[in-house]
């Protein structure tokens, strides 16, 4: 499901660019339509004019795709919390792929550093739920230092069950409160 | 075994405050050292004292007593019957006026008491002197016609509540052995301000007051066996820490140590207290001075360590550990380092919390997806269920005569706190309160 993410933001910045040759040509005719008669006679000096602009027009799209991309990236990053069972902190099958993206991501990124949230549902107690809270964060940072991550680059918080985002009283909400939650700093 | 335990009387305590507040004994009764059947401790709880409270008498029939006498009555009575031991009997269930009799043991027809089931009768006569209210308190035996208490007050009118807690705390006294939990205070958290703040409440939820103004989610309120530190913890500086407050300075130190810092926990009588650490890695509790400096780690073992509670001498603690797999509690002895498993079914046994007495500990238990508050004697191991079917119910806190027990529930829909005896009766709601409240925690009894 998850890499299916991937493969979008491949295209969103891959499409565009193959697009682009087409989208400028478009833009050329435009400019030139913009302009007045009288100026079209001009000639080479107003087409060199039209076509400096489409370039720099189209080098602008591309920045901004490409920094979409980025954003799309980094969102990706912080929106995908990882899940745990009841009472536990071991890192489900589902958990570990996403660390792997997120271990690849910060590695492509380097240097950035991250604060990864543990979070517990509401049943259980306070205290527990706040050292639990940390075993999760702190278990998500242990598997991302073994993909190859600097520890330096991560820090942790527990906020037990302080924080839920779903304030359900159902099995649904509190597997969504169990959770870590990755924050770049 | 129903074993019926004879208190014996005693008289030689009274209190001579300081300042304005001053309590005399008013008759020294002859029956010093005699022994007198009040409650069944097994369950003082299972028969209540029928006792008649009637309205105080103004003794110089002055504007000011005559507006005193009814309030101050009520505040008395309600105090004693929160405390569990006493039924109050209905004034309009009273055969006679009794502001027409006396207040004094000669001037009582006792009988007009006994037939209406009364078992034990206070009055009380009000006088203005100048600016000070002097208050005559009597507590009475009915069916023995016999003064149990006498004791006369002079104080400001504002301290009117100040003299009535003494004078429970001395009918409990006299009736139980122990001065009851009368002067002490609850600090809990409630979330009525938009952030978890610690409050504190004296022992029946009035005067509420907002001890923390962090905005941020502050919670774990522990009291130091004086009453003068609280500890808690906060996250109004990032990662949660705990702070120590001194509540005569307000002065505030703050645990310094990387990871997190769970549920502060005084040990009796030192200014010393444990928390659960982290250091980054894994969770265990910790000794430290009451500046939050390191002594020692308490607990070794793989996996969460957490909330503490200590035995009243000081010598061992109860911890949540889980090193079987899942939550349960443990006993561990400082001196010896053995540790001991305490409870052995279900898997979330969490908060304990050791009596003032020393042979229970209260804890809460989760199964079927219910949290319910649970009492185990040390000895015999063997949980007793105090709370059933009414949304979960956690944090128990004993009162500091072990009498009662607080805690939070969620009941009502909303978490709120509530007062029951140790015996899971009289359960019921300590205040009333915007937003949320959680973590009760009782204080001991705090000389004013």
């Amino acid at each position: 499901m998850r890499k299916n993410i991937w493969m979008v933001l491949a295209l969103l910045i891959v499409v565009p660019a193959m697009l682009f040759a087409t989208s400028c040509a478009k833009k050329a005719v435009d400019t030139g339509e913009s302009t007045t008669p009288a100026e079209t006679t001009a000639g080479d000096t107003m087409d060199q004019d039209a076509a400096e602009k489409a370039r720099l027009e189209a080098e602008r799209i591309k920045a901004e795709e490409e920094e979409r991309a980025r954003e799309a990236a980094r969102a990706a990053f912080t929106n995908e919390d990882i899940h745990f069972e009841f009472d536990s902190a071991s890192l489900m099958p589902m958990a570990q792929d996403i660390l792997s993206k997120k271990a690849g991501y910060m590695l492509a990124m380097s240097g950035m550093s991250i604060t990864i949230e543990g979070h517990c549902d509401e049943r259980g107690t306070d205290a527990y739920n706040m050292a639990l809270g940390e075993r999760r964060a702190e278990a998500a940072k242990a598997f991302l230092v073994n993909l190859g991550i600097n520890p330096s680059q991560i820090s942790t918080i527990s906020y037990g069950e302080e924080r839920p985002v779903d304030m359900g009283k159902n099995e649904a909400a509190w597997a969504k409160n169990r959770r870590a939650h990755f924050d770049i700093n | 075994m129903l074993k019926r335990v004879w208190i014996r009387n005693m008289m030689r305590r009274f209190f001579i405050g300081g300042g304005l507040l001053v309590g005399l004994l008013i008759v020294a009764p002859h029956m010093v050292n005699a022994e007198i059947k009040y409650f069944d401790l097994t369950n003082p709880f299972l028969r209540k004292i029928p006792m008649a409270v009637p309205v105080f008498q103004s003794l110089g029939r002055n504007p000011t007593e005559m507006g005193q006498v009814t309030p101050y009555s009520d505040e008395l009575m309600a105090m004693l019957e929160f405390s569990g031991y006493f039924k109050m009997l209905d004034r309009g269930s009273y055969l006679h006026d009794a502001q027409t009799s006396g207040i004094t043991q000669n001037s009582i027809n006792f009988q007009n008491w006994t037939t209406v089931g009364a078992e034990l009768l206070i009055t009380g006569g009000l006088r203005m002197e100048g600016e000070q209210l002097v208050s005559e308190l009597r507590l009475f035996d009915t069916f023995k016609s016999k003064l149990l208490i006498g004791k006369r007050y002079r104080g400001r009118i504002e301290d009117r509540r100040e003299v009535a807690k003494r004078f429970c705390s001395e009918v409990l006294l006299v009736l139980t052995g122990q001065p009851g939990f009368f002067d002490s205070q609850l600090a809990f958290v409630s979330n009525g301000s938009g952030h978890k703040e610690i409050y504190t409440c004296e022992f029946d939820g009035k005067n509420v007051r907002q001890v923390t103004k962090k905005r941020s989610i502050t919670s774990f309120p522990a009291w130091s066996s004086t009453g003068r530190h609280l500890a808690y913890t906060s996250f109004d500086r990032g990662p949660v820490q705990i702070i120590i407050k001194d509540l005569k300075t307000m002065g505030e130190s703050r645990v310094r140590y990387k990871g997190v810092q769970i549920a502060p926990a005084w040990v009796p009588n030192r200014f010393q207290l444990t928390a659960t650490l982290s250091r980054g890695g894994d969770q265990e509790i910790y000794l430290l001075t009451g500046k939050g400096k390191m002594i020692k780690r308490l607990t070794n073992s793989r996996g969460i360590d957490v909330d503490a509670s200590w035995s009243p001498d000081g010598k061992k603690i109860a911890f949540v550990s889980k090193r079987s797999g899942r939550p349960q509690i443990y006993i561990k002895a400082i001196e010896t380092g053995r540790v001991q498993r305490l409870t052995f079914e279900g898997n979330y046994n969490t908060q304990p919390c050791w009596s003032p007495k020393g042979n229970l500990i209260a804890y809460s238990s989760m199964a079927q997806g219910e949290i319910n508050i649970f009492v185990m004697d040390i000895e015999r191991n063997d949980p007793i269920q105090l709370t059933f079917n009414q949304g979960d119910n956690e944090a128990p806190s004993w009162s500091p005569d072990g009498s009662l027990i607080a805690f939070s529930t969620t009941r009502e829909g909303k978490s709120r706190i509530y007062v029951m005896t140790a015996y899971g009766t009289d359960q019921r709601r300590l205040m009333t309160m915007p937003g949320e409240q959680f973590h009760p925690r009782w204080s001991p009894n705090i000389p004013q």
